[in-house]
């Protein structure tokens, strides 16, 4: 069988392919976050709380009104980014002008206070969400045995991540956005509602952390402690590819996704630790992140 | 007449000293410091095992407490105190200290979180108390670090490994790969597992050793399907143990493997479901199904925690209750005189039957091998387990042959 260090082939792109899974959920929570820190300059800590509150929100859609999986991946990421305007809008809009520390205080403290609010009502051990009928069963791609419902976060992920993109770099609502982060007096001298533009770039963020949510929920448990999991990986993953870059977010994701995939396989002791050793070089080299410009 | 003012008052001075004198005198006649017992219940409220032991524990203690208080009226006051440790072995034990120095806690329980535990157990020799440990799981709470002043009630990684470990090797699937946590916990039951299933005539063909909480664990179940082994046994717990149950079924493991979680517990079951964990075999300390006697005591519990007990909250009952019946026995609350009447007495309860505190601490009861039903056989919400088979206390147990204990006289 023909090898790769010392590893079977097939082990060794079973792992690259699991690797993409993981980076695809990277890339979406780091997107949300590379997104709201470039258009408001908030560091939003409560992206991991948000994240679980979609996975929980599809839990009790589907338990409490049966509403399916389907519409929970339209319905929940609606409600979460509802919930982020009315924090914008009574809480976040006040801190533009401060440090950026108070924007992470408040965040971070607005995650504690959901994670126990959700850890109070349902425990930690988590809740089953089981996998939508139409994913049931798995592709068998020679190299592996690949479960569909995971092919189609990958796909999932991909197109958001790349509408997402288009939006804010080819788009005119996108060139505003743009304009208003460079320079929102002057945007705003041309008649351009930038509040409004901002509200809804936050209420826009987080829902990605909400859409995010619902596609983990049936590979993951759903669990109020999910997100605090995932959070700390996903802010190297925006530091790495620049705080604020959309493209580096979302190539740095899948990338990070791969290596600690490969981590897996040849030292799984370090698979948790090998992002912020990433982390680490990249900051001393380009300490603007390998996509970052900087300022 | 001055003089008789003076000699009433020196008079009376006399006879309030005298009473006094006498009052000191007789305190120590009822043996209880304060006229009051006092226990404490040291758990997870928060973190990742307070399902498993948490607001439960608490709950059990004070049924324990209210039970005792209606059957054998006792003239003194009993208190319950609680406290999350945070699963920190510093906050833990710090805590513990501040009971024992200023607040007069007698016994202290649940304390799960091996870590945790050991720094409790020194703090409760030093301090003379005693720790009744429901929840930790290490071997070392009755080996290297045994104590005159420590009970290990409930199970510990030798018993949890022994099960699953020779009984499932001895049906045929004797070739494993573990999925181990890394760090000390995960390492000792993998060691402990290892022991079993070459005891029995297995083999170990490797294993991958992840981090604490890890978020995604296909690539360390890739790894173990790509091994071949026949079973894949899971030396982690709580969070990481639901998570590597899940993907395994998703990627077909369940299909051509055996799953074996080595501390697996019904709390866990509930979370992912039957059509998840179904076939699924561990070692179980109590199920609340097994006989009249725990379902009574477990549906009582049910109505005031919404949730089926764990094998830790039974425990913390019974051991509360084990307590304050050797306080009331042996008519004090010194720690050595309480603890050598517990250690005299068989436990008998729906928790354990003729259980027994060994020299080392260790007490020893039946622990259940459990399998979970199919989806198809459970008769009723929480009713999950085939009992495959009681392992009796003499063999669930590490012998005290093999004890590494100093306590213990050889």
């Amino acid at each position: 069988m023909t090898e790769i260090f010392g590893i079977p082939i097939q082990a060794f792109m079973g792992q690259l392919m699991l690797g993409l899974v993981n980076g695809s959920f990277y890339a979406m929570l780091s997107l949300g976050l590379a997104v709201i820190f470039g258009m408001l300059n908030i560091i939003n800590f409560a992206h991991g709380a948000l994240y679980m509150a979609g996975a929980m929100l599809a839990w009790m859609g589907l338990n409490y009104f049966g509403i399916g999986y389907w519409w929970s991946l339209l319905l929940a990421p609606l409600a979460v980014g509802v919930f982020g305007i009315v924090i914008e809008r009574s809480m976040l809009q006040w801190l533009y002008k401060l440090d950026h520390l108070y924007g992470l205080l408040l965040t971070f403290g607005l995650a504690l206070i959901l994670e126990g609010l959700f850890r109070d009502l349902y425990g930690v051990s988590g809740l089953p969400y089981s996998i939508p009928e139409e994913f049931a069963g798995a592709y068998n791609l020679g190299f592996m045995f690949l479960p569909k419902y995971r092919a189609w976060v990958i796909l999932a992920s991909l197109l958001v991540c790349f509408a997402t993109w288009f939006v804010i770099e080819k788009t005119r609502l996108g060139a505003y956005l743009r304009a208003a982060t460079e320079n929102p007096r002057l945007t705003q001298a041309f008649g351009i509602n930038v509040p409004l533009m901002v509200m809804l770039t936050y209420g826009f963020g987080v829902a990605l952390a909400g859409f995010a949510g619902v596609l983990a929920a049936p590979a993951m448990q759903v669990s109020p402690l999910m997100g605090s999991n995932l959070i700390i990986v996903v802010f190297a993953v925006v530091v790495i590819g620049g705080m604020g870059s959309i493209l580096g977010s979302i190539v740095t994701g899948l990338g990070l996704g791969v290596i600690e995939g490969l981590t897996k396989v040849f030292y799984p002791e370090a698979s948790s630790t090998v992002v912020f050793i990433i982390m680490a070089i990249v900051l001393l080299v380009r300490p603007a992140g390998l996509f970052g410009r900087e300022k | 007449m001055k003089r008789k003012m003076i000699g009433a008052l020196v008079g009376a001075a006399v006879m309030s000293m005298a009473t006094g004198q006498a009052l000191a005198q007789k305190a120590p006649a009822a043996k209880l410091s304060g006229d009051m017992v006092k226990i404490g219940v040291l758990t997870d409220m928060s973190g990742v095992y307070s399902d498993l032991g948490g607001q439960g524990s608490v709950t059990a203690a004070q049924m324990a407490v209210e039970d005792f208080k209606a059957q054998a009226k006792p003239s003194w006051k009993i208190e319950l105190v609680y406290a999350d440790h945070q699963n920190k072995a510093d906050v833990g034990s710090n805590k513990v200290r501040e009971w024992y120095d200023t607040q007069g806690v007698d016994m202290v329980t649940d304390v799960l979180n091996s870590a945790v535990a050991l720094a409790v157990s020194k703090v409760t020799q030093e301090k003379n108390r005693i720790l009744i440990d429901t929840g930790a799981a290490s071997t070392r709470l009755t080996n290297e670090d045994c104590s005159p002043n420590t009970v290990h009630y409930v199970y510990d990684t030798y018993a949890l490994a022994n099960g699953p470990g020779k009984a499932v090797t001895k049906q045929g699937k004797d070739t494993w790969f573990f999925l181990t946590a890394d760090y000390a916990f995960g390492h000792s039951l993998e060691a402990d597992t290892t022991n079993a299933v070459k005891a029995s005539g297995g083999k170990v063909l490797g294993s991958v050793r992840h981090p604490l909480n890890a978020s995604d664990f296909s690539s360390f179940l890739l790894q173990a399907q790509s091994s071949k082994a026949k079973v894949v046994g899971l030396a982690n717990a709580g969070g990481d143990t639901i998570n590597s149950i899940k993907a395994a079924n998703e990627f077909g493991l369940t299909k051509s493997q055996t799953i074996v979680g080595l501390l697996t517990t019904i709390i866990d079951i509930h979370a992912l479901g039957l059509p998840t964990t179904q076939g699924m075999m561990f070692t179980e300390g109590f199920y609340w199904n097994l006989n009249n006697e725990t379902r009574e005591w477990s549906r009582r519990f049910f109505g005031k925690h919404k949730k089926m007990p764990s094998m830790l909250h039974a425990g913390t009952y019974s051991a509360v209750m084990t307590y304050l019946k050797a306080v009331q026995a042996s008519g004090t609350d010194d720690a050595a005189t309480v603890m050598k009447k517990m250690k005299a007495t068989p436990i008998n309860d729906f928790f354990a039957k003729n259980g027994k505190i060994r020299e080392d601490g260790r007490m020893e009861h039946d622990m259940y091998l459990v399998e979970v039903k199919k989806p198809a056989e459970s008769k009723e919400p929480w009713d999950y387990y085939h009992i495959k088979a009681v392992i009796p206390a003499n063999e669930a147990f590490q012998p005290m042959a093999l004890s590494r204990c100093p306590m213990v006289k050889k």
